[in-house]
């Protein structure tokens, strides 16, 4: 790696303070995302701000919401008896990511901004417009089994790989941020950006700010969810599609429903439509598959990852259904 | 606070294996490097130096992680508890001696993070059937494919600890 | 005459030094004054090197010198008799690129994070060429032979008889790229004292590396001694002395110091090898009782442009069943990639798949049960030299597989099997590799207080070569196998062949066992009481060429299938083995048990991505490329069947390491098929293959 300053904040002010007066300058807190890409020479800053001694890593539980800092460890937010009950998606996106070693050095705010794992956004000798603007896209008519479908550009097919993300889009997670400015919460759905004509931008925040916390607010949806995570192998492996959905049913029909995609989308997906589909509706197979339907309305492949269009949609009827089986 | 150039070295103390050992790194360095090529601890491996593999499992503060994705500046005053603090060729650690037994191994080059790893799910207090454990320790490869021999191993061990 | 420790489940010898983190591999080796080297790979698949711009790196904090083609040591060895084109001989020694991923530099530092961050200073400009990156267009070529063994190869008529046959099954299976992965990368130290050179490297062939490191610097091999205790894994890939070795021993000399090379993982996927891609077509003509009368395998291999290695899958099928019409042959598609080498059951475990799937869809095109089938085709002769077997277990294989795997409880209609909204599978094949040996030599000495010390040049990779040689040790002698020190891995020791081939236990085993004896014998006769040594030599003796020597087994796989997904997940394995005399019963079983991860790699995850547009390999680390994981594997029942082989050779081995993969892929495939109705002659088989299933 190319060498670099170092500096331990010892708080968010100090975090704010170095990343504002250091143009080149990123945070380092579980370092599973940046020491990787720091090896690939994706990542060149000229500081590493440490921020994994900042006491921002609780887990407070309140009647109407649970809010994690930005500095829990996965393990912990996954291990969590209340996560587990009020948000079942949430916490088995959690247990099906990566390894048990990786989450017990993984933060929540970490893996929010995990980049994408697209070999071409690796590998600093092909074109990629996300690590470079205007460089080119090498996965479009390249090699592109791992991406996309929905949320696509000429530009960028590159799929987000979090698997808590998408469980948090679902359900109306708010992200809460700091900065030099005033404090700011963002819906984490809205916190995410398609690549568009830049690719290289991905979220809403500013290079001198950082994220303190999630906030996941009680539902109904939420507390009746799961999440369903298909790959090629049997564990440690990202997603080919994965699938975060919750249902309430109320006089047979259903009353509220959540449904996110992950492994499909260029940033975690929240699929309105397909709620859409089920509000009201009968919680039956024809209503599952129309759901599924709506889904993936307008999906499009790139050659290798045709086959995640069907697959995802299987995924999101099992889910709905198995949200419904008889226990 | 601006900084002007790359300060080149940290000091920092990482105590290993119950041992205060100082050390003056780049902060480029892994914690990983930090314990094979300064401190010459070499019983921790590097299979991938990507966090794939898990050859590279240490226990920091008590929790298994993947000593090649973290830095060692990173660690000033934490424990770190290496393969060659388990135990010893004369006092093994009954997970060391369950593997003998099971013969957990082959090549032997992902054994410390297998065993490393061990010890660190048995610290996490769970649940564990065959299919659990298989799946806690999927975060190590082992190419040789000792995986049955390396589970029965750990049950070995975990139901031994129930009875105790 | 009882062999207590024969064939006793004895906890490896080395495993203390194992579990404790004390066993030293290569790149733990500390020689005083150590500095790193760090090599820099071509972006180019073919071309020429313009310009290497290199100033940056040499002003890098730490580095001591850049070795180029401009200054590095010149090699003045001569070519193999092997090959024309020795990729050694070109090494740094010219500008022009043959395949990806070549090296064209070393940046040797004090520190590894010195010398990682000044290799990515070191920059190279190229005139790059059209690179043949495409199996489907590369111009094919026809090898005759080798490694001895005859590539176009014809007995009776075929063609005919395939024409004639009543039923006919014909189909194209297809195997991609694979890399070896082993959890220990390539690594090599180089130390010059003089003109002798002491290098410490993870391989397979210390002797091997030896004799090419000499011919490089053409040196006497007696200047050159290498060293490696333990191999972190090997499977083939570090059974040829790739280039980091010899740049290694060039970085020494240069930098008048000792130099590490330790290989990145994505570097595993350069200049060290790899399984070729294979695209194999299989055609069986049988009568109506499923008797095959014809069997023709022809294969199409990649290989590398500039360096000829075959993937023999036909050599899998030439022997196996009682077939009076076969053929085999063998064509390459070369491309601009290093060579590719030897991967576990390397011909095997490709042509496996494709032969003992046709046997399947055989199988059904007869109605047939596939194992009834297999017991139909049996060769109770070798079916291409007529000569008989040194011994074949394998009609015991079957039926021991098929009655712990519970074959019978399977209703041969496809999908006609779930378990908890799964499709349930069970498929088989038979699984078989030859059983060979080479010379191999070894020292024996016992001291006067009755310890033995037992040394020989061969090596150590998970085989268990330090416990079976000590066991063999303190059996013949009737002593404890405490008493016994087994030493390997210098070539200080007496010559021992490279462990490939599943050789290492036949051919080592009869050195140690002639070492013994005579000691022994000496023991027996001597007068006094001071040390005692003895050497021994064994090789293959004429009369083991009489027979046709092989080891047989039949795997058993049970899958369950998603079916809207198509995750397939292997549920139950069994395989029972005919090996001869096994010498350990719990490592035995942990080289199958190996063997047969390989095969659940092979079948469902394992493929190497490449970008044809670059010529370059887009799946360089572990989470690209995916081998199996704990939770991909579930308990394996592995028998060794009790064999009594006197021909082979005298202590009656066979080797183990390898028939273990051969006939997974094909035996989960047919399995996969038994469960969906569907046939994947492609592997792997991933979720895309089976979404058209329900």
């Amino acid at each position: 790696m190319k060498p670099f300053a170092y500096a331990r904040a010892r708080n968010i002010e100090d975090a704010v303070g170095l990343l504002r007066d250091n143009p080149h300058a990123m945070c380092i807190a579980g370092g599973t995302t940046v020491v990787d890409l720091l090896k690939e020479g994706v990542f060149q800053p000229d500081l590493l701000v440490d921020v994994s001694r900042v006491a921002q890593d609780a887990i407070a539980v309140f009647d109407d919401r649970i809010e994690f800092g930005a500095l829990a460890r996965m393990n912990d937010v996954a291990d969590h008896a209340q996560v587990a009950a009020a948000f079942p998606a949430v916490a088995q996106a959690l247990a099906a990511s990566a390894s048990p070693q990786l989450r017990n050095m993984a933060t929540i705010g970490g893996n929010l901004l995990q980049r994408t794992r697209c070999v071409y956004f690796r590998d600093l000798l092909t074109p990629c417009n996300k690590r470079v603007r205007g460089s080119g896209c090498s996965a479009i008519g390249g090699w592109n089994r791992q991406h996309a479908v929905l949320g696509t550009s000429d530009h960028c097919i590159a799929a987000h790989p979090s698997d808590l993300a998408v469980a948090l889009v679902a359900f109306d997670a708010h992200v809460q941020i700091a900065g030099a400015g005033a404090a700011r919460a963002v819906l984490l759905t809205d916190f995410y950006s398609e690549p568009g004509e830049t690719p290289d931008v991905e979220n809403t925040l500013a290079h001198d700010e950082v994220i303190t916390g999630v906030v996941l607010p009680r539902s109904a949806a939420a507390g009746h969810s799961a999440y369903l995570k298909l790959r090629d192998r049997a564990s440690f492996e990202f997603a080919l599609v994965s699938v975060a959905a919750g249902l309430s049913i109320a006089d047979g029909l259903i009353a509220h429903a959540r449904i996110g995609l992950g492994g499909v989308a260029t940033k975690p997906w929240r699929a309105y439509d397909a709620e859409g589909a089920l509000i009201g509706q009968p919680a039956n197979e024809r209503t599952f598959k129309a759901a599924a339907e709506a889904a993936l309305a307008g999906a499009r492949g790139y050659g290798h990852n045709d086959f995640k269009i069907p697959l995802a949609q299987r995924a999101v009827e099992r889910v709905l259904t198995s949200l419904v089986a008889p226990t | 606070m601006k900084m002007q150039a790359a300060p080149t070295t940290v000091e920092i103390r990482l105590v290993v294996n119950g041992a205060e050992r100082r050390m003056s790194v780049e902060p480029n360095v892994t914690l990983l490097d930090a314990l094979r090529d300064r401190l010459h601890l070499t019983g921790t491996k590097k299979g991938c130096d990507q966090g794939a593999c898990g050859a590279c499992t240490v226990l920091v503060n008590g929790r298994r992680v993947n000593a090649c994705l973290t830095l060692a500046v990173m660690h000033d005053g934490d424990e770190i508890a290496t393969i060659e603090g388990l135990g010893s060729v004369d006092n093994l650690h009954p997970l060391q001696a369950a593997f003998l037994k099971h013969d957990g191994y082959q090549c032997g080059y992902c054994t410390p993070g297998q065993i490393m790893s061990a010890a660190g799910l048995l610290r996490e207090k769970r649940d564990l059937t065959r299919e659990s454990v298989r799946e806690q320790m999927s975060g190590n490869i082992c190419r040789c494919g000792a995986y049955p021999n390396i589970v029965d191993a750990i049950l070995d061990v975990a139901g031994a600890n129930d009875k105790a | 005459m009882t062999l207590p420790l024969i064939g006793a489940p004895v906890d490896r010898v080395d495993g203390p030094a194992k579990v404790t983190g004390s066993a030293t591999f290569t790149a733990e080796f500390l020689p005083e004054g150590l500095v790193y080297g760090e090599i820099v790979l071509s972006t180019v698949a073919k071309g020429t090197i313009k310009a290497l711009n290199v100033r940056a790196a040499r002003e890098a904090p730490g580095v001591l010198v850049v070795m180029t083609h401009e200054n590095a040591p010149r090699v003045t060895g001569k070519p193999s008799e092997e090959n024309e084109n020795d990729p050694f001989l070109t090494l740094l020694q010219d500008d022009i690129v043959r395949f990806d991923r070549q090296p064209v530099a070393v940046v040797i530092a004090e520190t590894l994070e010195q010398a990682k961050y000044a290799a990515i200073l070191v920059t190279a400009d190229y005139a790059p060429e059209t690179a043949a990156t495409d199996f489907d267009s590369a111009p094919v070529r026809m090898p005759d032979q080798f490694l001895g063994e005859d590539l176009q190869h014809t007995r009776g008529d075929p063609q005919r008889a395939f024409e004639r046959a009543a039923l006919q099954v014909k189909a194209t299976y297809t195997t991609p790229v694979h890399h070896h992965n082993p959890m220990e990368a390539h690594a090599t130290i180089a130390q010059w004292e003089g003109e002798n050179l002491t290098v410490h490297d993870s391989t397979q062939f210390i002797s091997g590396v030896r004799r090419r490191l000499a011919q490089v610097f053409r040196m006497s091999q007696d200047r050159v001694r290498v060293v490696c205790p333990f191999v972190g894994g090997g499977f083939g890939c570090k059974g040829t002395a790739w280039a980091h070795v010899a740049l290694a021993a060039m970085a020494a000399k240069l930098a008048g110091r000792p130099v590490r090379i330790e290989l990145s993982r994505a570097q595993m996927y350069g200049f060290v090898g790899f399984r070729p891609r294979t695209r194999q077509t299989i055609s069986l003509g049988a009568d109506r009782d499923g008797r095959v009368q014809a069997m023709m395998h022809d294969t199409l291999a990649q290989t590398a442009v500039h360096d000829d290695w075959i993937e023999t899958s036909g050599l899998f099928s030439v022997g196996l069943y009682a077939v009076k019409n076969y053929r085999m042959s063998q064509r390459l598609a070369p491309l601009n990639t290093t060579r590719p080498t030897f991967t576990r059951a390397p011909g095997e475990a490709t042509g496996s798949f494709a032969l003992e799937q046709a046997m399947d869809e055989l199988a059904y095109a007869a109605g047939i049960d596939p194992v009834e089938l297999r017991m139909r085709n049996y060769a109770e002769k070798d079916p291409d030299n007529g000569k008989p077997f040194s011994s074949k277990s394998l009609r015991e294989c079957y039926r021991t597989g098929a009655q712990r795997f519970g074959w019978n409880e399977r209703t041969p209609q496809p999908r006609s099997m779930h378990r908890n909204g799964k499709l349930v599978g069970m498929g088989m094949a038979t699984a078989s590799y030859p059983a060979w040996r080479s010379d191999a030599s070894a020292y024996m000495r016992m001291n006067a207080d009755g310890t033995v010390l037992v040394q020989s040049g061969t090596q150590e990779l998970g085989t268990g070569a330090y416990t079976v040689f000590t066991q063999l040790t303190a059996e013949i002698l009737g002593i404890s196998i405490e008493r016994v020190t087994f030493q390997l891995g210098d070539t200080r020791f007496p010559r021992a062949p490279i462990s490939a081939g599943s050789q290492t236990t036949a051919a080592v085993g009869n050195a140690v066992y002639l070492a013994a004896v005579k000691l022994r014998d000496r023991l027996r006769d001597r007068r006094d009481s001071g040390p005692i040594e003895v050497h021994a030599n064994a090789e293959p003796a004429d009369s083991e060429e009489d027979y046709s020597t092989h080891a047989y087994g039949a795997q058993f796989a049970q899958v369950e299938v998603d079916p809207d997904f198509g995750e397939v997940r292997l549920v139950k394995h069994t395989g029972v083995f005919g090996c001869g005399r096994v010498l350990n019963a719990k490592t035995a079983r942990s080289q199958l048990i190996g063997g047969i991860t390989w095969g659940i790699g092979m079948a469902l995850m394992e493929s190497t991505i490449s970008d044809a547009r670059i010529g370059r390999v887009m799946s360089a680390n572990l989470v690209d490329y995916h081998v199996p994981v704990n939770a991909d594997v579930p308990e394996i029942d592995v028998v060794l069947l009790e064999e009594v082989d006197k021909h082979v050779n005298p202590i009656g081995v066979k080797g183990i390491g390898e028939i273990g993969i051969t006939g997974v892929a094909a035996a989960i495939a047919n399995a996969v098929y038994h469960a969906t109705g569907k046939r994947v002659r492609d592997l792997p088989i991933t979720p895309e293959r089976l979404l058209d299933i329900s």
